[in-house]
């Protein structure tokens, strides 16, 4: 009982520590310009005129427009090429197998911040500096390992022998992956899209680096551009309101991701 | 419905493993067939080559009269029972044996019929709908056989598809497979590592070991004139005794006493090549207790008896012999078969396990007298294993 109470209070402190600035940034994009900084934790003064500053400047609008369509795209490819490798690495074997995995958990480790000079130098000589493809690239190169990881732990968590079964029940490889291995493997992927999502979502790095314009800025580098209405306003409020806007969507698939209690999954296959 | 013929087929590993060498194997037509042998000895090697799920290294494999060694499992029309049962987990179990059916593109009402036929065959009808998490151990095996059933194809294979069942279930259910296959009349080839299932289901039984045949027979025939000692020490609950002795002076000098050569015997070590040293099997119902068999020829000997079980309708006694006295000639065979009964944590034995009449009145602790069937005992060579007493009889035609 004791023990149950230690733990309990150290849970509490942690998510305490961990959602009192989360708060606090949602309760100052509710604040008025002129209650910004009275202090008080619950705004004295509500006001939805941040959010409404927000959507209609144009630059905070192109940017989520930038943020959303670059994270999809690079999930996209991200998810389908780690499918096919973790499948791959999973399931057969090749020469060079060790190697690929070996490589993709460096590429995984490696600081990114190292690599952003070299990149902002080849993309400007390739032309890619300051477009899509230009921040797409780099995503998928970080968020495959990614991928690759986590997927080929939800293909070995598929036995073998159902994907035999399939075979000697009359289906070709390629039947035996559609109808038997992928709804399987189905919660997996899924997962796997929303942490590549997320990634790409939170991105700060590249996207100041690689990006001049809104023309392919993203909302976390938009909100450090920030000005506010007017030059001499003070942006915190629409600042706060930005970030909370973003910050929706992560809150909102992780609630989501909750939900799907992956393991047992399989559970039935075998022998219980 | 199909013959299935193995021509000298082997299977080499990547890593360099040759699992199976060289194997010829004709399996008839309707024939319930079983590969037996001990973990690793390449049962499931042999069976996924006749899958199709392992390519097969060199050899050929042909079904119906038609060699298959390129064509996929899906066109060799061969269905499979896999130890793991790989039920579809995200599939009802109706679904789980309709599925060849659907990879077959047959009419949907055709489909739900044959899936209700098998399902009442198999007595599954009240569980359709269920998912295979939702079954016990012993339906989900009844749902994989069900799913074999259903196409009618060539062929049924097996892999040990009892092994993960508790022991009652697993003798309630061979006795059901073994009904079936009678029933459907399809030849069936069924993996597994226990002798019981293997003598008890089979028209006739491989034995292997390490990749090799060795020898391939009915059930009684494996029993009574193994070819070596592997297969005569492998076959048979409780095992057979393996005693060294040596021929001297026209003798055989055993741990139980000095045998006298009888005819059969004589002929067997008259041999130009026969060793002195040789090692002498004998199964436990080939001992009696000599009260009961006073006159009948044979060899008595007395010795102290450790543990008698009763089992109602005979006597399990062990005596204290020294089985492995000091000079006892090594045998790669009785190492392996030490081995491979390890596995099923048995501690190692030295001394005999005699079946005696339930009338006998050996006690426990006391010295017993003990007949032995001298034309029951076999001879091996130590070295090659070869059963010699056999090699003689055949000869003798
Ligand atoms: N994919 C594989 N690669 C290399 N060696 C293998 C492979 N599968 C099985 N083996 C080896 O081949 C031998 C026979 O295996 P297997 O046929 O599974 O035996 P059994 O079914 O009789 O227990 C074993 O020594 C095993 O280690
Ligand atoms: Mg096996």
């Amino acid at each position: 009982m004791n023990a149950k109470l230690k733990w309990g209070l150290l849970d509490a402190i942690v998510v305490v520590f961990a959602l009192v600035p989360v708060l606090w940034i949602v309760s100052l994009s509710f604040k008025t310009t002129a209650t910004l900084t009275d202090g008080n934790f619950i705004p004295r003064d509500w006001t939805l005129e941040n959010y409404r500053t927000i959507f209609q400047t144009d630059q905070f609008v192109r940017a989520l427009v930038n943020s959303i369509g670059i994270a999809l795209i690079s999930t996209v490819i991200a998810v389908v090429l780690g499918t096919m490798a973790a499948y791959a690495i999973s399931r057969l074997d090749f020469p060079g197998k060790s190697l690929l995995v070996g490589v993709s958990l460096l590429i995984a480790m490696f600081p990114q911040v190292s690599l952003v000079s070299p990149l902002f130098d080849i993309e400007r000589q390739a032309g890619l500096f300051d477009t899509w493809p230009g921040l797409i690239l780099p995503y998928i190169t970080f968020a495959l390992p990614l991928a690759i990881y986590t997927l080929s732990a939800f293909f070995k968590q598929i036995p073998w022998d159902l994907e035999k079964a399939a075979k000697m029940d009359g289906a070709t490889q390629a039947e035996a992956f559609r109808k038997v291995i992928a709804p399987l493997a189905a919660p997996g992927v899924f997962t796997t899209a929303i942490l590549v999502f997320i990634f790409c979502w939170n991105d700060f790095l590249f996207a100041i680096s690689l990006t001049s314009t809104e023309q392919s800025r993203t909302v976390p580098v938009a909100l450090s551009f920030f000005t506010g209405a007017s030059q001499f306003e003070d942006p915190t409020g629409a600042i706060s309101a930005a970030a909370v806007v973003i910050t929706i969507p992560i809150i909102l698939f992780v609630l989501f991701f909750q939900k799907r209690i992956v393991a047992g999954l399989t559970s039935g296959a075998v022998k219980g | 419905m199909a013959d299935i013929v193995l021509d000298k087929v082997t299977k080499s590993y990547p890593d360099g493993t040759v699992a199976v060498h060289g194997i010829d194997l004709e399996i008839a037509d309707g024939e319930f067939i079983i590969l037996v042998g001990p973990s690793g000895c390449g049962k499931s090697t042999t069976l996924n080559m006749i899958a199709g799920l392992e390519d097969i290294t060199s050899g050929e494999l042909r079904i119906g009269g038609q060699r298959v060694n390129d064509k996929a499992p899906k066109d060799r029309d061969i269905a499979m029972v896999f130890q793991s049962y790989a039920l579809y987990p995200n599939m009802t179990v109706r679904e789980n044996m309709a599925f060849p059916l659907r990879l077959a593109k047959m009419d949907k009402q055709l489909i739900n019929q044959k899936v209700e036929e098998a399902a009442r065959v198999l007595e599954l009808t009240s569980y359709l709908d269920r998912k295979p998490a939702n079954l016990s151990g012993g339906q989900r095996q009844r749902v994989a056989m069900g799913r074999a059933i259903v196409r009618s194809p060539k062929a049924f294979l097996m892999d040990e598809p009892l092994s993960n069942l508790d022991a009652k279930l697993r003798v309630q259910m061979r006795t059901q497979v073994s009904r079936l296959q009678k029933q459907l009349g399809t030849t069936t080839v069924y993996v597994t590592h226990d002798q019981t299932e293997a003598m008890t289901l089979g028209d006739r039984v491989v034995v292997m070991r390490a990749g090799y045949i060795q020898q391939v027979g009915d059930p009684q025939t494996l029993y009574d004139s193994p070819v070596n000692l592997f297969v005569a020490g492998f076959i048979g609950s409780p095992a057979m005794n393996f005693l060294p002795v040596t021929l001297e002076s026209g003798l055989l000098r055993s741990p139980l006493g000095d045998l006298p050569l009888s005819d059969r015997l004589g002929s067997v070590l008259s041999a130009a090549d026969a060793p002195r040293k040789l090692i002498m099997g004998i199964r436990p119902e080939h001992f009696e207790d000599a009260r009961l068999v006073e006159g009948t020829d044979g060899f008595t000997f007395t010795a102290p008896v450790d543990l008698v079980e009763s089992m109602g309708s005979d006597k399990y006694v062990y005596l204290n012999v020294d089985t492995r006295g000091g000079d006892t000639p090594a045998s790669t065979d009785l190492a392996e078969l030490a081995a491979d009964a390890g596995g099923a944590d048995l501690p190692e034995q030295n001394g005999l396990v005699t079946r005696l009449s339930a009338e006998s009145r050996v006690r426990e602790g006391a010295d017993a007298r003990v007949w032995l069937n001298l034309d029951k005992v076999h001879l091996f060579d130590p070295s090659t294993g070869t059963n010699l007493t056999l090699r003689e009889e055949v000869a003798a035609g």
